[in-house]
């Protein structure tokens, strides 16, 4: 067995086992902890199939970004070290059927197919290469949709300001300092 | 043992969607529900990866996918975090059970 394959098998129990405890885990903080590792292996993944422009995007904007904006969310609406109730067994039961036969009926399907790679020559997925495919403008060339990803981020940002400044029109408009909430 | 290939990383991405299937259907708090669509919305580029790496290495197609799912899913849990923090503010919880105004 070689190092590679080592790595890859170690890489995958961390993301599944860490995936399994951030969706099973009652304390909410904790499961925040456990999708983070779960993201870091699947970075480390990219890692392995030596797309290491991917893993970085993956650790910067996921570990570094949505992760940290979850746990403030954790930290804004819970109680910290307060367990979550417990979910009734039947429930639990059946989502655990439903997500177990899911899984069988996929894993059939693709252990039947057998899939075709292309002979072509592969191009290194260098920054380079990403760099001037995706704002390139002729045959294959991804500007249009990277500028459609520009918008949308900005009225993403802009939504998020509206969503979550509260309305108060008695002030023109302006900010409301946050109210103190009762317990 | 086999050398790692295609079939191991489908496999890897297919367990990652159902875990993440389950805790959306087990899970009653908002915040967990959008850590569940995270994990699925990350085996789905894992998908595009392998894909990209093993059939087609001659087209880049499948990371520019991956890029732009990246993007959006950075803006739709940014979206998703203030109108949770709304809701708090109105409900004084997140528990999909309390926000039931627009059920019927």
């Amino acid at each position: 067995m070689s190092g590679s394959t080592i790595v890859f098998f170690m890489l995958a129990t961390l993301t599944l086992i860490s995936a399994v405890l951030a969706v099973t885990t009652r304390q909410i903080f904790r499961a925040a902890i456990f999708l983070l590792f779960s993201l870091i292996g699947i970075a480390g993944l990219y890692f392995w199939m030596q797309y290491e422009f991917i893993a970085a995007v993956q650790i910067v904007v996921y570990v570094g970004g949505i992760t940290v904006l979850i746990i403030f969310s954790i930290f804004l609406t819970q109680q910290a070290g307060e367990k979550m109730p417990k979910q009734q067994i039947g429930r639990q039961m059946f989502s655990a059927l439903a997500a177990f036969c899911g899984f069988a009926l996929i894993m059939l399907q693709l252990y039947k197919h057998s899939f075709t790679a292309t002979t072509e020559p592969a191009i290194e997925p260098t920054v380079v290469n990403i760099g001037n495919q995706m704002l390139g403008v002729e045959q294959g060339g991804y500007a249009l949709p990277f500028e459609v990803v520009s918008i949308l981020l900005l009225a993403a940002l802009i939504g998020c300001i509206v969503i979550a400044a509260s309305p108060n029109p008695s002030n023109g408009g302006a900010l409301e300092k946050p109210q103190i909430l009762k317990k | 043992m086999l050398a790692p290939g295609l079939y191991h990383i489908l496999f890897i991405s297919t367990a990652l969607f159902f875990i993440g299937v389950y805790g959306f259907f087990t899970r009653r708090n908002l915040i967990t529900i959008l850590m569940s669509v995270e994990l699925i919305l990350n085996s789905v580029n894992l998908n595009f990866i392998a894909f990209n790496k093993y059939l087609w290495p001659d087209k880049l197609d499948g990371l520019f996918f991956t890029i732009f799912i990246i993007a959006i899913a950075a803006a739709e849990a940014a979206v998703a975090i203030a109108i949770i923090i709304n809701l708090y503010r109105s409900h004084h919880s997140i528990d999909v059970e309390n926000a039931e105004e627009m059920k019927y």
